[in-house]
């Protein structure tokens, strides 16, 4: 496949973006209220953006409610076990290094049951795009608590409230040795679909981590209708690229910062890989 | 680039052996985590694979390991990973989704004794049920046993094409001393190894359906980047590859995944016989045990007893039908394996009461005397 097909502009009520979904898998199973979808479309639209032929891209997806998106999505794509998705897409991108590897998974799969393959993808500054939907809770499972649910929050594992402390995911991703590490929410759409776009350009390790509302598991138990909780995305948060992600805590009350916090040049696995372990001719 | 295939007469240990026979049988993907006694095979890919196009790769914990191998073998890529118990015990849930998914791959378990950390330095040959069973839920897959460095570079071989073949996780279960023990292994020339590669799908892209099988049973698989769209996942689903949530999908899918083994036992099971021809007691056994087996028949024999040994290649799928007619001929069936009954009970209820079925097995840590299987023949049987 050389060129991408184009979209049905004649074809009356076709979707701008229905030539990489799975037309035929839909209704989908997210929630109303749910924040996964846009951050879905997000994804769609700054993959076209690139101008990449689809066949050079590879979605994987872990387990929960964000890792459904490998399932709409009209490209090579791969649900896996649950907190497994960057080791498999690893396995995509060493295998096969001219392909354009995202991971599209959850706050809970990457984080929780998945951390300790993050921080070693970041390490290893494996060139792939994780993009992770931060809803601060597992939504698929009914709403237990997470490694970013905030302290104090309800949740049916934490029914008084949460004793311990979130993840700084952008100080996680830095720290690791993440190339691009961004957050915005999915009221920022615009902002969020560029820092897509230019996550899928970067070589390197690049990390997006989207707010996003679960108004049935997390809002309902914490009194944040999902309205209340895109009037925070717009009120309480501040946009500020080049920020230090030690203070990108989520604390709605101080305001949390949004915006590009790292990008630098780092080399990547696959060519250090090349350049280190490929010996010429004895 | 080097060559892939090392031919000449080599000095080498099994997990060396290993390794040299998955570069040979092209396998280009190697993701693992060291584990004693079977980070040698890890030791020797990290050298070969870059100089034959290959990559390596120690990921950060087995979990990992299994789940790049996967990632990496719809690349279209041969790829394998090598590991012992606790490794292997922690692979177990990618190995479901590599069979669920019909993943081709290669997992090599050099045993050493369990439960938990064990023995870490010792041979055992504990692992074999869990080698069946151990991930979740109903599934088939193929378990081979090499019984020495010679086997470990053939059967790892053997292990890719069936892989490949069947689109299945394929298992080769050695062990400590087979994997440590260094012995004569005979490369041949590249031309005399016969190579397997999953079959390709042709014809029409948007008529392509994932999981609709080819005459064996057997779906063709594309590979990334080929612009067939795969939606692969552990979910139920359906031939489209689909999520499909209700029984009658799921017993279509388990019927396919059962069906391409179990209609295709004579092509998958391997088995070798030793003084058979009149044999009336009958020792069972794979592995490192089938030498203590082999050195038993002899001994016996001696004595003036008509031993004869069965040995399994093919320790998965069981070879059901074969035990079945050799126990409605003979006297006795004698398991010898290094565990306290695992292979033993498949074998006594393949016997079917035919035959009176012993197990001479061990905690683990060391091989099983031959003397212990003569002992339990002078006991049980009159020559």
């Amino acid at each position: 496949m050389s060129k991408n097909p184009q979209p049905l502009k004649e074809k009356h009520g076709a979707h701008p973006l229905d030539d990489l979904i799975r037309t035929d898998r839909i209704p989908h199973i997210w929630c109303s209220g749910c924040g996964i979808g846009t951050v879905f479309s997000s994804c769609l639209t700054a993959i076209k953006a690139t101008g990449i032929p689809y066949n050079e891209f590879a979605m994987v997806s872990g387990i929960g409610c964000s890792g459904r998106a490998a399932g709409y999505i009209k490209l090579d794509s791969f649900h896996t076990t649950h907190g497994r998705a960057i080791p498999f897409a690893s396995g995509i991108k060493m295998a096969k290094p001219d392909l354009n590897v995202i991971v599209f998974s959850g706050d809970g799969d990457l984080f929780a049951i998945g951390g300790n393959h993050f921080i070693h993808a970041a390490r290893r500054n494996m060139d792939m795009t994780v993009i992770c939907v931060n809803n601060l809770i597992y939504g698929m499972t009914g709403g237990q608590v997470a490694a970013t649910t905030p302290s104090k929050a309800k949740t049916t594992t934490t029914p008084f409230g949460n004793p311990d402390a979130p993840f700084n995911l952008p100080l996680l991703a830095y720290a690791a040795g993440a190339s691009y590490v961004a957050r915005w929410t999915i009221l920022h759409v615009r902002d969020l679909t560029n820092a897509i776009n230019e996550a899928l350009l970067k070589k390197g390790f690049s990390f997006i981590e989207v707010l996003a509302p679960c108004p049935i598991n997390y809002g309902r138990r914490n009194k944040q209708k999902s309205l209340d909780t895109l009037k925070l995305y717009q009120e309480k948060t501040i946009i500020r690229n080049g920020a230090d992600p030690a203070r990108a805590d989520i604390d709605f009350d101080r305001g949390v910062i949004l915006g590009t916090f790292i990008d630098r040049e780092r080399g990547t696995c696959d060519d250090l890989y090349e350049a280190t372990c490929r010996r010429s001719e004895d | 680039m080097k060559p892939a295939v090392r031919t000449g007469n080599h000095y080498i240990t099994g997990d060396v052996a290993c390794a040299e026979g998955a570069i040979a049988a092209g396998c280009r993907f190697f993701g693992a985590y060291p584990i004693t006694p079977a980070t040698e095979v890890a030791e020797h890919m990290a050298e070969r694979l870059p100089d034959v196009g290959g990559t390596f790769i120690q990921m950060e914990d087995e979990i990992a390991a299994m789940a790049s191998i996967l990632g990496a073998s719809w690349t279209g890529t041969k790829t394998m990973t090598a590991t012992s118990g606790p490794g292997f015990s922690l692979m177990m849930e990618n190995i479901g989704l590599g069979a669920c998914t019909e993943t081709p791959c290669v997992i090599v378990n050099v045993q050493r004794t369990g439960p938990s950390t064990g023995l870490p330095t010792q041979t055992g040959q504990g692992d074999m049920m869990q080698a069946r069973w151990g991930s979740h839920g109903d599934y088939e897959l193929i378990a081979i046993a090499p019984s020495s460095p010679q086997d470990c570079f053939y059967h790892t071989i053997l292990a890719f094409n069936l892989s490949e073949k069947y689109r299945v996780p394929v298992l080769v279960m050695a062990d400590e001393i087979v994997g440590h023990m260094s012995e004569k292994v005979v490369i041949p020339d590249a031309k005399e190894i016969a190579l397997v590669s999953r079959p390709k799908p042709t014809g029409r892209k948007d008529r392509f359906r994932l999981y609709e099988p080819g005459p064996n049973g057997v779906a063709p698989m594309p590979a990334i980047g080929e612009g067939y769209n795969v939606h692969v996942t552990g979910l139920t689903h359906d031939e489209r590859g689909y999520p499909v949530m209700t029984p009658e999908a799921q017993e279509q899918m388990m019927d396919r995944l059962k069906g391409k083994i179990r209609n295709n036992l004579d092509d998958i099971i391997h088995t070798e016989g030793y003084m058979m021809d009149d044999a009336d007691i009958v020792i069972v056994s794979y592995g490192i045990s089938a030498r203590t087996g082999l050195t038993a028949v002899d001994e016996a024999r001696k004595l003036g007893y008509k031993a004869g040994l069965f040995r399994l290649i093919t320790v998965w799928p069981f070879p059901e039908r074969m035990i079945h007619d050799i126990a409605a001929r003979v006297k006795g069936l004698i398991t010898v394996e290094i565990n306290l009954g695992q292979v033993h009970y498949e074998v006594e209820r393949c016997a079917h009461g035919q035959a009176d079925t012993y197990l001479v097995g061990a905690a683990g840590g060391a091989i099983i005397h031959p003397d212990k299987v003569v002992s339990l023949i002078k006991e049980v049987f009159q020559p």
